[in-house]
């Protein structure tokens, strides 16, 4: 059994930039037992956004930037036996697979042995109302007909599976995003799938690899108070994982970032909720006992994870239709300009309370207030100090028509409004709403593929 | 007693799920801590987002970490698919906490 084993964070999202992984790829060829690159690439909606890519085209919906995250390291991966693990396969992973041998070939390379992780689509198993009957924390659901995507939370199981099958490269679809390091890791040490502190401690693992640079001085720097060296060229993290749970986290040599107990406080807790009880479909996590440790510079050890038996459910992921946003943008700037956007809101909310009285729409003023306040919030701050703001309106509908009369008034402020209104941007965007289901795992069959040699 | 913002002795981060907003707080300096789980209820952190309506604030705290992870419930205009806002992950919303003021207590 291994003594250690190291894994790459390569990306936290789709995202993410393309040239993370260089760096890691590097730094683990230097690394001795088994190495892993891990992309995480999915998002809750990135997956039915794929999902409507894939019904366009039944050969996409797959990460479009897929080319750009494995073309550069596919051929050094493979030379040093580093092996890759993506979920950027969306809801095509089979087609994923194709499309990396293909680019092995383009490349000249020996064909990559390429494990495709699918049964996380639920759309073929359960029914729209029996989707509806098993939502957590809401009714979205209720008498929803048009489900875009329904996929269930994969654990790491069928990825460690298909790394014991001899994987060069596992391709997923929506499986729980720290799977992709605890896979690997109950492949390399065996861990029982019952020895829930090990399988915590991988879990952990995972979730500070999860969000790529989060934890190495990315969605950090506050400059003055929080500063980090080289952010332009931040490192993505790399972990060195002992067969006993301890952890490592670092960056590669000659990237720049920050890892320290800040940084990785800030990320261990990072869309946790409960810290005694961190669900994933393998384990429960319980954050309780964790301890962190500067052991040198931008190193740090994590211990302490303690697990629980695996939860009786799974969750589910279910988008539906959510209609569009709308939003139209307008500039005032210079000596009142803050005066002339204010006049400029009262021209709409006036115009539009005659025209459409049970219109809802949101004001903000870039500028003055836009981020903090709420939808329905009044807008605050001193307007009259402002002389450059852009304003920006919002509305939702359920198709484009029922947000154009929003946009073609804002945009008429050009001639009917007051001086100097400039620089309109309208934009018309679709959107999905999400639900969660709790599902019983007997309707969740995970199955793993090998495809081997030219397709 | 002196009266600080959050942001002179905390980090703060904001993470989402659906409607849900949580904000991991970590003590820059690990002595703080105690001081800081006086001042920082959840019903004060319920107050600086009062604004939003939460339907519920939770405070968890870890002593090992010198940090508290903040629950807020409903507070997300329904989340990143169906706010009207820019920000619909809340992603800024630590700034918001990090900028409210607190009498912290001198040592503990």
């Amino acid at each position: 059994m291994p003594l250690r084993v190291h894994i790459g964070g390569a990306a936290g999202f789709a995202g993410d930039r393309t040239d993370a992984a260089g760096p890691l790829v590097e730094a683990l060829a230097k690394a001795d037992g088994p190495r892993f690159l891990m992309f995480e690439t999915l998002a809750e909606r990135t997956l039915a956004l794929s999902q409507l890519e894939r019904r366009r085209d039944p050969g996409r919906g797959y990460n479009p930037a897929l080319d750009r995250f494995v073309t550069p390291i596919l051929a050094r991966c493979l030379a040093e036996n580093i092996r890759i693990v993506g979920n950027f396969g969306a809801a095509n992973p089979r087609a994923a697979a194709l499309r990396i041998q293909a680019i092995a070939r383009e490349q000249g390379l020996k064909a990559p042995r390429i494990a495709v992780v699918e049964g996380d689509d639920l759309t073929g198993v359960l029914t729209a109302p029996e989707l509806a009957a098993r939502e957590t924390g809401g009714a979205l659901l209720a008498g929803a007909s048009d489900i875009v995507a329904a996929n269930v939370y994969l654990g790491a199981k069928p990825i460690a599976e298909a790394l014991d099958g001899g994987a060069d490269i596992v391709v997923t679809g929506r499986v729980v995003d720290s799977a992709l390091a605890l896979g690997p890791l109950v492949h390399a040490f065996g861990w029982r799938w019952d020895d829930w502190d090990r399988l915590a401690a991988g879990t952990l693992a995972g979730h500070l690899l999860e969000c790529g640079a989060q934890i190495t001085g990315g969605y950090f720097a506050d400059p003055g108070v929080k500063d980090v060296p080289g952010l332009a060229e931040v490192g993505y993290p790399l972990a060195e994982i002992d067969a006993d749970g301890a952890i490592v986290i670092s960056r590669p040599d000659g990237t720049g970032g920050r890892v320290d107990r800040q940084t990785v406080i800030e990320q261990i807790l990072y869309e946790i909720h409960d810290p005694r009880a961190y669900l994933v479909p393998d384990v429960v996590l319980d954050l309780s006992d964790v301890t962190v440790e500067e052991i040198g510079r931008d190193r740090v050890r994590i211990v302490g994870a303690r697990g629980h038996a695996a939860p009786e459910t799974l969750k589910a992921t279910v988008c539906v239709d959510a209609g569009v946003l709308g939003e139209v943008e307008i500039s005032y700037a210079g000596p009142n300009g803050g005066g002339r956007a204010r006049l400029a809101a009262e021209v709409i909310r006036d115009r539009l309370a005659r025209r459409a009285p049970s219109f809802k729409f949101r004001v903000d003023a870039i500028g003055v207030t836009s981020i903090l306040a709420d939808d329905d919030g009044a807008l605050r701050g001193p307007w009259t100090e402002a002389n450059d703001v852009r304003l920006r309106f919002a509305a939702r509908g359920a198709k484009p028509e029922d947000v154009r009369m929003l946009l073609d008034e804002v945009e008429a402020l050009y001639c009917a409004g007051p001086a100097g209104g400039a620089g309109v941007r309208r934009h018309v965007t679709p959107r999905l709403a999400s639900a969660s289901c709790l599902i019983e795992r007997r309707f969740v069959r995970p199955s793993v593929s090998m495809i081997e040699g030219p397709a | 007693m002196r009266r600080v913002k959050l942001r002179d002795v905390a980090n703060a981060r904001a993470g989402d799920k659906g409607n849900r907003l949580n904000l991991a707080v970590v003590c820059r300096d690990p002595g703080d801590y105690a001081a800081v789980a006086v001042s920082l209820t959840a019903e004060r952190v319920a107050q600086v987002f009062a604004a939003r309506k939460p339907a519920k604030v939770v405070r968890y705290d870890l002593p090992n970490l010198a940090a508290f992870n903040f629950v807020l419930d409903d507070v997300l205009e329904g989340g990143v698919n169906s706010s009207l806002g820019l920000d619909g992950h809340g992603k800024s919303l630590s700034f918001l906490l990090l900028d409210a003021e607190f009498e912290l207590p001198a040592q503990i």
